[in-house]
């Protein structure tokens, strides 16, 4: 069914278009007076100046490991994250810690850990799902390679850039 | 006295959760309940083994019918019996069920019950699942979710219990994480006829044990991990490998014997990591022996044949083919010869016999037997998968491997000029310093190298069992599927593939484009397939009723 679309009616004023004009100038002129002013500042000098310090605690930038404070890796390969990460950017290989290991009662590590960056999309859900509190979102975000192999972080990189986290999980203290 | 026949099994009436329905009598409660799509959870009840019920995981709430000073059931105004409703709850694994018998598989008694065998399980439990290889396909997990609570009222300290304890070569036990629910021992008793697994220590102490003299060195020693409800056993050769939800399952059968056992073949990203045993109760029950679960590692052999070679240089499937075609056209037929292999699948086989009709190679044509002692349990003595098929397309003597020796001596005097080896021909009568010596000019399609390959002129690499479809005959005729796991590495092909472009490029007009269509032109010509096809025969696989009774062979019994 055909269906007739009412064409509005404009006033004088809104056929000259030039009130328009006039109120738009006004919006920018009263901008161009507060910059002058040092009212406001709209440009930071990246990367000489950067948000960090401005950051919210909940940032999510790139994904990192950690050491617990006896310098264990708590990742224990159990390849919850690698499951559950959405681009697929998670590679674990998963070993056997030896029985002459400190902490052989662990019995399990990942031999090689693999964070594809240009994959990973910063969603955060390997650190929500991991069961040992072994990976966190840290608040790095200028993730930069020359190559698409430097791109890949390893796992002494992931170590390197997550360091220690002291926490909650003492499953494996033989004590308790 | 002649012998009556059986008397039908009489059927019972059973009320499950309100609804009066009749199972055979002898059906086990558990079973039953299982039937009416009420799943009673278990540890360590396995309908393969004996019932200890001693996990008292199966607890329900069980009647029976309420007697009057008659002795008769009181009936209700429905016309069926009165319940009279035990006061405690009952396992459902150790019982049968009977005439007028009545269970509640979910009213607050045994939901209540549920909840308390739960805690009581994870008392002394580890709770280590991120590490656990069960994680995925573990009941402990399951059930917890299912019936169990969602936290610990456990304040005590848990009790350490040996962890990693290398039972046999093939099995690694964590003490802690066991139930004991005695599947293990059960196995290793009633079907490997070896026991050597108890009980030790008492109470929250007890743990699983080998024998002090002995390990679980059982051929059948993996079928524990598989049986276990819990990750307390697992196989020392998957441990920490991959976490089993990456594991992509294909179906297919087992081609280390003659039995065909059906398994599920474990893949991730074209990688076998496991091979475990799949239900068929005309084939191989739940079991698998060893040997052949881990039989799989030469597929992922990095000397595998990938390029067709002819005179040891890399060339193209099309100039490798015609050049087959030219070598075997240049000889008269009496001048060549086939060593087929009962390792291949029925289709594959058909085409041999199709290549032997066209050469006319009459005699000269037989299989590579292997044999070895059966083991009363599931191996039988004919450890190829598919003789039956190589002797119903008449690619074997009527005793398989008769014709070698004198192929063997047609090769060392020069009267065999030409070889198509199917198989490694230096196991069939031949030393490879013979066959070098004959000057013979050798085509062979293999998978990885052998004294064969080295001395092939032509060389097609193929395909192994877990990349191709197909279908093999097992020792009683069933005829049963094989599925693709993989992909076969490089430029191998499909066998079937290189053997229909062989008989093509010999003069042959059949061109079937699909290994299905190719079923039904070997179909066509060999009535025992008639109304098959390869998707009818199904997971399970399905008799061959109208066999041609073949010849006896002395190598089966």
């Amino acid at each position: 069914m055909a269906y007739t679309v009412q064409r509005p009616k404009l006033t004088f004023a809104e056929k000259i278009y030039l009130p328009s004009i006039i109120a738009g100038l006004a919006i920018t002129w009263k901008h161009i007076r507060r910059m002058l002013k040092g009212e406001t500042k709209v440009v930071m000098q990246y990367p000489e100046e950067k948000w960090d310090a401005h950051m919210p605690e909940h940032y999510r930038g790139a994904p990192t490991l950690v050491k617990d404070d006896h310098d264990r890796e708590r990742c224990v390969a159990c390849q919850l994250c690698e499951f559950i990460c959405p681009p697929r950017a998670i590679r674990i290989t998963p070993g056997e810690l030896p029985t002459e290991s400190k902490f052989s009662k662990v019995e399990k590590f990942p031999q090689a850990f693999e964070i594809d960056m240009i994959r990973c999309i910063y969603c955060g859900m390997c650190e929500e799902v991991c069961p040992e509190q072994a990976i966190f979102l840290r608040k790095d975000y200028a993730i930069t390679g020359t190559s698409r192999a430097e791109m890949v972080h390893d796992k002494a990189k992931l170590y390197e850039m997550g360091g220690v986290f002291d926490g909650l999980v003492h499953k494996w203290n033989p004590e308790k | 006295m002649s012998t009556a026949p059986a008397a039908p099994v009489p059927m019972v009436n059973v009320q499950i959760d309100g609804v009066w329905l009749q199972f055979p009598k002898g059906t086990r409660l558990i079973d039953a309940c299982g039937q009416a799509q009420k799943f009673i959870p278990r540890y360590c009840y396995h309908p393969k083994l004996s019932t200890p019920g001693n996990c008292r995981m199966c607890l329900v709430e069980m009647g029976m019918p309420k007697m009057g000073p008659d002795r008769q059931p009181v009936l209700g105004a429905d016309g069926r019996p009165e319940i009279a409703w035990i006061p405690r709850a009952q396992i459902s694994c150790a019982q049968d069920v009977s005439e007028g018998m009545a269970v509640r598989t979910d009213s607050p008694m045994v939901q209540e019950c549920r909840k308390g065998v739960m805690e009581f399980l994870l008392i002394n439990h580890p709770l280590d699942c991120p590490i656990c290889d069960q994680a995925g396909e573990c009941r402990l997990q399951e059930f917890s979710v299912e019936y169990g609570n969602s936290s610990s009222r456990f304040l005590e300290r848990k009790v350490k219990k040996p962890k990693s304890v290398e039972l046999g070569p093939r099995v690694t036990l964590d003490a802690e994480r066991c139930v004991l629910c005695s599947r293990c021992i059960r196995f290793m008793k009633e079907v490997a006829k070896d026991d050597v697994l108890g009980f030790v220590d008492r109470g929250s102490f007890s743990t699983i044990a080998c024998h002090p003299e002995r390990t679980l060195d059982s051929n059948y020693s993996l079928n524990t991990v598989d049986i276990c409800p819990v990750g307390a056993l697992t196989s020392t050769d998957f441990r920490f490998k991959m976490r089993v939800w990456f594991l992509k399952e294909t179906k297919t059968i087992d081609i280390n014997d003659g039995l065909g056992s059906n398994i599920t073949v474990g893949t991730r990203e074209n990688k076998i990591y496991r091979i475990t045993p799949r239900e068929n109760n005309d084939v191989n029950g739940c079991w698998l022996p060893d040997s052949h679960r881990l039989n799989f590692k030469f597929i992922a052999d990095p000397a595998r044949l990938t390029t067709p070679q002819v005179k040891g240089q890399p060339v193209d499937w099309r100039s490798a083919l015609s050049i087959t075609a030219e070598l075997l056209k240049a000889y008269p037929s009496q001048a060549i010869a086939m060593i087929a292999s009962a390792r291949m699948t029925n289709e594959e086989l058909f085409l041999c016999s199709q290549i032997a009709k066209t050469l006319q190679l009459g005699d000269r044509v037989d299989i590579l037997p292997r044999t070895g002692e059966p083991d009363g349990i599931l191996i039988p003595a004919d450890r190829n998968p598919n003789t039956t098929g190589a002797r119903l397309f008449q690619v074997a003597a009527p005793q398989p491997g008769a014709r070698l020796p004198s192929i063997a001596d047609r090769v060392r005097s020069g009267s065999i000029k030409v070889l198509i080896c199917l198989e490694d021909a230096t196991k069939c009568g031949l030393t490879p310093e013979e066959l070098a010596a004959s000057k013979c000019t050798v085509i062979a399609i293999d998978i990885l190298p052998n004294a064969t390959t080295r001395l092939a002129t032509v060389l097609l690499p193929g395909s192994g069992w877990v990349e191709k479809r197909g279908s093999m005959l097992n020792l009683n005729d069933r005829l049963q599927r094989l599925n693709r796991a993989l992909t076969a590495p490089g430029e191998a092909r499909d066998d079937w593939e290189i053997l229909r472009d062989l008989l093509l490029a010999l003069g042959g007009t059949q061109n079937p484009a699909t290994i299905e269509s190719l079923f039904q032109w070997m179909a066509s010509i060999h009535p025992e397939f008639s109304g098959m096809s390869l998707s009818k025969i199904g997971d399970l696989g399905s008799p061959i009723s109208s066999m041609a009774a073949l010849p006896a062979n002395a190598a089966q019994s």
